[in-house]
């Protein structure tokens, strides 16, 4: 089946979608965007976390033809996009699927290129990454629970982030980021 | 920040001497970000199962679903003929060595004619969408004699049980004897104890892409610890030399031991090869149980007896750790549980018989810990019942029996750098307590969290304390080296350094650590870190908290070779001593004077220096197979735990309201990692403790899920204060020690030893179960 | 595999008559880890998302009418005072990511027997409404499951609301799992006390093939409680009471438990619920 839907600002269209495949599925391997990630497939792990029409879920869970005509918003589309309270905001160029696997030499942190959300760079600042393949679930949901509420208590940051898990910092670090970015944001 | 963190100690030995100034910008003992931090967070990070090719195919695994049967037949006929099928492959298709293994070539790349567990891959299928090899897998008809399972490691051991693999069940056996025969003691206590079969449970699952280059070779590209090792295998189950198999590492998503063995690897390789295309491999969570090695669940039996005092007399120990199905590490496993099996603790006579063996459960190898976790259980258990028995506070008993420098371990082997037990539990001691629930209305506070299972009842706070202690690298007389390749080019006109390893990086930031010693020895802010491949020598193992140590050690060799090259181009250049130049932070050559005497970007202009060096820690030696005796190991790791918890007496429920811990880690090279490295093993082992099994029933996993098989949340997981000792080794580069196992071994132990003081109950089995404690098993 | 995605009731329900084979899908909670894990292959999904009026939840002669496709993230934030019982277990669900896709409306359909929605609105004395294209009927929630992962709806019945009396007393909900977030309940009890009719509401989850309630514990407990003047429950009562709901249930081991730990944990549960509850309709906190 084909299906369109907005992503990151953008409308996108995937061909010959089989009609069992997930959301999650669409955005990685049809669409170009494995930042959302694929740790358990069942909605255990929140590595997947996108928005859905505003809304924070897991991507493994929504059925590819489930949406089609809806807005999604996943962790290649914080940085340009701020947060929700300022609307959907603009897309930043979507890349083609990962060409090659050929990954270039890791140099220190690129001076140029766009700015990350303040999310991001707390959690780089905080050493709240350190596999990193929590971490797109672990920003989306931080956003939205800081566009939410800009300055939740440690209970609540807990709370929030339980269906996140993270399995290198034991989550020190991670509150550790929460906090830092809901100080710099707010 | 809540706790403290502090990085404290006695100053250590830093830089290499002479011939440079030691940068400040970003070197070693400062906190840089993570060069792959930026795309990490912008989700732009390559991991093993984002990668992607045009034209690529889904390569799946068919896998047994018994734990031990004679395959009489394969019939792949209605599996080749779906659309969409590009290749269906058996064993008959490896064109080389059909067995494959870290330490025994005992497993079969594809079954052959018997599977000895769950789960063991059978065939494989590659076709142009997952759905459809899903279906081709399942065409594919396979005929099984069943066969009865043997399930437990004691009794894979009796003469009469059938033999699992040609050599008999007994994979190794360690037996360490040292002092009397038959000691006695003023005390003894004793205690049986058992340790579940834990995951690593990486995030990442097992993935891969195989490429080939049209010319009969591959590239592989993978999610791994070893790639050296990896490549030794493929290139023996493929029959290629290594120059046509080239393992690229691609992002990882957590390790833990658990990338290790081979997954895909050979797989996907095969599969690539056949069809001529890029084959893609991605394990969904449930196969990841099944596709890599779990933890050794360990039955042990425990004795120590002590003098009044307090001072221990003997230790006696029986281990039986289950291997499963296929040896992997389990030889190695076994050495560590046996020659470190009780504790960090002066004791003058000591008998250690630790055994592994074969059976058909899942089979089990490298986890975090490696073979220390499941001892550490018993041993701390066994210290606190001894406390009790002589009435003795658990950190005085502690600290009285701890190792320092200059004690010998059960292999005689003389501790010869600092060793410092007691102070890290009287330091523990010595830390304020948490606070009575703050907010006892608030249901977040209390075990059970919203489920709303208390507000106050049945709670009872208990306290524990445990160490731990663990060799770092690889040990035993094992060639335990890495290699490192270190260059100064010029780019853009200033100086920048490109250091090249095989290491694995697998979050732990070993990227990071390359680039603060190439800054420290080079005095160049700007260093690259190539893409970790097999065209340079091998790094060895990021495993037993080893490469910082070993890869850290290559690095610094071949950072100091290069200066010595820059020093001796610059001093030809100028018809100076070598002896009068130095290299300064900036790239700038000194002369005795301190003044410039020429750039780097002058000296070299569109050269390059460059040297790679294959670097080894001082030789280990194997033990007596007797005695058990002989200086195996090259450094240990301390660390101890302090944990608070709050246990629903009457649910069973538990929650942890602090873990504390205090470590020595020689030099904090990063200090930031070493708190996050402490953090997160120390969450590894809560989750043992309380929550965290593979359960496997007649060699069957029960759980392979994480609805069913529980991590720590950020709900389970406390605060950790965090204070880092560096008391330098001074016979490793900087003084460093290795981080990463140490706090997983003994914040287990402290979580069970204090559910046990909120609870009185003996609890001999980790993990606890909330049936454990309310009597209701 | 077809996709079928109809836009509206009406359409919905001629899609579920017109294809038998299909399998509903709302919040994908349930439904998305079968295909994900290849345990489901069904001739087709049927995506319930694009009826507005199953997201929708009212008040209707006197009774709140939820919706079956209202998230258990709007029943916490938006129904907490009307139905207290189903809002706490609803906080108990899975992770927020899942609170904001997975329905009580899910839940009915998939009628685990660990299902969270289940204990709550078989205190409260639920109503599930089915409709199909041939109508609407409603089946008290306590009639609803008949077997493990199975209910009364027919094959061309959609489970399209809940029928649940706003709370006249207190409600409590209690859940066992063995880590403090994230879990599946090892075992769950609800408690909703209905002083407008002397009443007492029970529900058992994960504590027998199907939700079920404790009728002998409740119709115990009812004629026990001191409705008017609300004097203190004696020991005796409390603990006759955990006995009978304990004994109602019918429990197995499996991987998250033992059948004597759930019994066990249900007792305790009970007594505990019964004494916030009761704090609560005494009027003080508890």
């Amino acid at each position: 089946m084909r299906i369109t839907l907005t992503v990151n600002g953008e409308q996108r269209q995937a061909d010959d979608v089989w009609e069992g495949e997930s959301l999650l599925h669409v955005l990685r391997e049809r669409m170009g965007l494995p930042g959302s990630k694929n740790a358990c497939e069942q909605g255990e792990c929140g590595s997947c976390t996108i928005y859905l029409d505003g809304t924070t879920c897991c991507a493994c869970l929504v059925a590819a033809g489930q949406a089609h005509g809806r807005d999604v918003v996943t962790v290649e589309g914080l940085s340009a996009r701020g947060p929700a309270t300022e609307g959907a905001g603009t897309a930043r160029p979507v890349a083609g699927p990962v060409t090659g696997p050929v990954t270039g030499p890791v140099t220190g942190p690129p001076d140029a290129g766009e700015a990350l959300h303040p999310v991001q760079q707390a959690f780089l600042d905080a050493g709240a990454v350190q596999c990193g393949f929590c971490t797109p679930g672990l920003l989306v949901a931080t956003h939205d629970l800081l566009t939410r509420d800009p300055d939740p208590d440690d209970a609540e940051i807990r709370e929030a982030l339980s269906g996140n898990l993270c399995r290198c910092t034991g989550y020190e670090k991670i509150l550790d980021a929460v906090r830092l970015a809901a100080g710099r944001m707010g | 920040m809540t706790g403290f963190e502090t990085v404290a100690g006695v100053p250590s030995a830093t830089t290499a001497t002479g011939n440079t100034t030691t940068s400040t910008v970003d070197g070693v003992g400062t906190s840089p970000l993570r060069p792959d931090g930026t795309l990490k967070v912008a989700g732009e990070f390559a991991f093993a199962s984002d990668l992607w090719m045009d034209d690529m195919l889904w390569g799946v695994t068919l896998r047994s679903p018994h734990p031990h049967a004679r395959i009489t037949g394969i019939d792949l006929t209605q599996a080749l003929k779906l659309p969409g099928v590009f290749a269906v492959l058996t064993h008959e298709d490896v064109p080389g060595e059909k067995h494959f293994g870290l330490e025994h070539q005992d497993q079969p790349v594809l079954a052959i004619d018997r599977v000895r567990y769950q789960g063991e891959p059978i065939a494989l299928v590659a076709a142009d969408h997952p759905e459809t090899a899903r279906r081709a897998a399942q065409r594919i008809k396979v005929d099984y004699e069943v066969l009865a399972p043997i399930v437990d490691a004691e009794l894979a051991l009796r003469p009469e049980t059938p033999r699992l693999h040609e050599g008999g069940n007994l994979v190794r056996h360690v037996r360490v004897r040292t002092g009397e025969e038959n000691p006695t003691a003023d005390v003894v206590v004793s205690g049986a104890f058992e340790v579940g079969m834990q995951d690593q449970a990486f995030l990442g699952p097992e993935a891969g892409l195989a490429v080939p280059d049209g010319e009969g070779g591959i590239d592989l590209w993978v999610a791994t610890q070893w790639l050296h090792v990896d490549q030794r295998q493929v290139c023996a189950a493929l029959g290629l030399p290594p120059e046509q198999v080239r393992l690229r590492l691609s992002g990882v998503g957590g390790a833990f031991g658990g990338r290790e063995d081979l997954s895909m690897h050979v797989h996907g390789c095969l599969l690539a090869q056949r069809t001529g295309k890029p084959v893609k491999m991605v394990y969904n969570r449930e196969e990841s149980f099944f596709g890599h090695v779990h933890r050794h669940p360990a039955r042990m039996h425990y004795e120590y007896g002590a003098d009044r005092s307090g001072k221990l007399a003997y230790a006696r120990a029986t281990i039986h750790l289950d291997g499963g199905a296929y040896a992997s590490s389990t030889p190695a496993v076994v050495g560590n549980a046996g020659t470190m099996g009780l504790g960090p603790y002066d004791i003058p006579n000591i008998q250690i018989d630790c055994f592994g063996a074969y059976t058909n459960n899942p089979p089990c190898g490298a986890m975090r810990g490696f073979g220390s976790v499941q001892t550490a259980f018993a041993v701390e258990a066994t210290m606190d019942l001894l406390a009790a028995e002589l009435g003795l506070d658990p950190v005085e008993l502690r600290a009285r029996n701890g190792f320092r420098e200059g004690s010998r371990a059960p292999t005689g082997q003389l501790i010869d750098a600092p060793a410092p037990v007691a102070e890290l539990v009287e330091k523990l001691r010595a830390l304020p307590l948490p606070d009575e629930r703050p907010d006892a209305h608030d249901l977040r506070h209390l075990p059970g969290g919203v489920a709303n299972t208390t507000h106050g009842e049945g709670v009872r706070r208990g306290v524990g304390y445990a160490v731990a202690y663990k060799n770092v690298a690889f040990s035993e007389g094992f060639d335990d080296f890495s290699t490192a390749r270190v260059r100064v080019s010029i780019a853009g006109g200033q100086p920048v350094v490109t250091v090249h390893t095989a290491a694995a990086e697998v979050g732990q930031g070993l990227v990071t650590v390359e680039q603060q010693i190439c800054r420290t020895e080079l005095g160049i802010d700007r260093v690259v870190v190539a893409p970790q491949d097999t065209s340079v020598g091998s790094a060895g193992s990021s495993s037993a908290s080893r490469q910082t140590y070993v890869t850290g050690g290559a690095v610094k060799a071949a950072s100091e070779s290069v200066r010595r090259l820059l020093l001796t181009s610059a001093a030809t250049r100028l018809g100076r001593r070598r002896d009068d130049l130095q290299l300064a932070p900036g790239g700038v050559v000194l002369d005795g004077s301190g003044t410039v005497a020429i750039t780097l970007a002058d000296l070299l202009g569109d050269d390059h220096v460059e040297d790679t060096v294959e670097w080894r820690h001082r030789p280990t030696h194997p033990i007596d197979p007797e005695t058990g005796q002989g200086d195996a190991h090259v450094q240990y790791a301390f660390a101890a735990h302090r944990a608070v918890v709050d246990v629903d007496v009457e649910l069973g429920l538990v929650k942890v309201v602090e873990l504390a811990c205090v470590q020595d880690v020689g030099r904090a090279m990063h200090p930031q990692a070493v708190v996050g490295q402490i953090q997160g093993g120390s969450a590894q082992g809560l989750g043992l403790a309380l929550m965290e099994e593979i359960q496997v029933v007649g060699g069957r996993i029960t759980n392979p899920s994480f609805t069913d098989y529980l991590i720590p949340t950020i709900l389970d997981v406390p605060p950790m204060p965090i204070e880092v000792l560096e008391y330098a080794d001074p016979h490793a580069p900087y003084g460093l020690r290795g981080v990463g196992e140490a706090p997983t071994i003994s914040s287990g132990p402290a979580v069970a030893a204090a559910v046990r003081a909120a609870t009185g109950l003996p609890l001999s089995r980790v993990p606890i179960r909330p049936g454990d404690i309310t009597g209701t098993g | 595999m077809e996709f079928l995605r109809p836009d509206g009731l009406p359409d919905v329900l001629e899609a579920r008559a017109a294809h038998p084979g299909a399998l509903p899908l709302m919040g994908g909670t349930d439904v998305m880890v079968a295909l994900n894990f290849d345990r489901r292959r069904p001739d087709a999904l049927l995506d319930l998302t694009r009826a507005p009026e199953l997201t929708a939840w009212d008040h209707v002669d006197g009774m709140v009418r939820l919706g079956a496709g209202v998230t258990y993230s709007r029943v916490i934030d938006e129904l907490a005072t009307e139905l207290p019982g189903l809002a706490i277990a609803s906080r108990t669900v899975g992770s927020p990511q899942i609170r904001n896709r997975g329905t009580v409306g899910g839940n009915l359909g998939a009628a685990s027997p660990a299902g969270d929605s289940h204990p709550a609105l078989l205190a409260g004395f639920a109503e599930v409404e089915l409709a199909s294209r041939d109508g609407v009927r409603r089946v008290p929630v306590d009639e609803f499951f008949t077997g493990v992962k199975q209910h009364a709806g027919r094959g061309d019945e959609l489970v399209t609301a809940v029928w649940i009396r706003p709370a006249t007393g207190p409600q409590q909900f209690s859940k066992i799992g063995t880590r403090n977030a994230m879990v599946i309940a090892v075992t769950s009890f609800g408690l909703a006390l209905h002083p407008d009719r002397e009443q007492v509401g029970t529900g058992l989850g994960s504590a027998a093939p199907t939700p079920r309630r404790a009728r002998d514990a409740e119709e115990f407990l009812g004629a026990e409680l001191d409705w008017s003047a609300r004097r203190d429950i004696r020991d005796s009562v409390a603990a006759e009471f955990a006995r009978l709901v304990a004994t109602a249930a019918s429990p197995i081991d499996d991987v998250r438990g033992t059948a004597a730990y759930r019994r066990h944990a249900l007792a305790v549960m009970a007594r505990r619920c019964l004494s916030w509850a009761w704090a609560e309709h005494q009027g003080r906190r508890h």
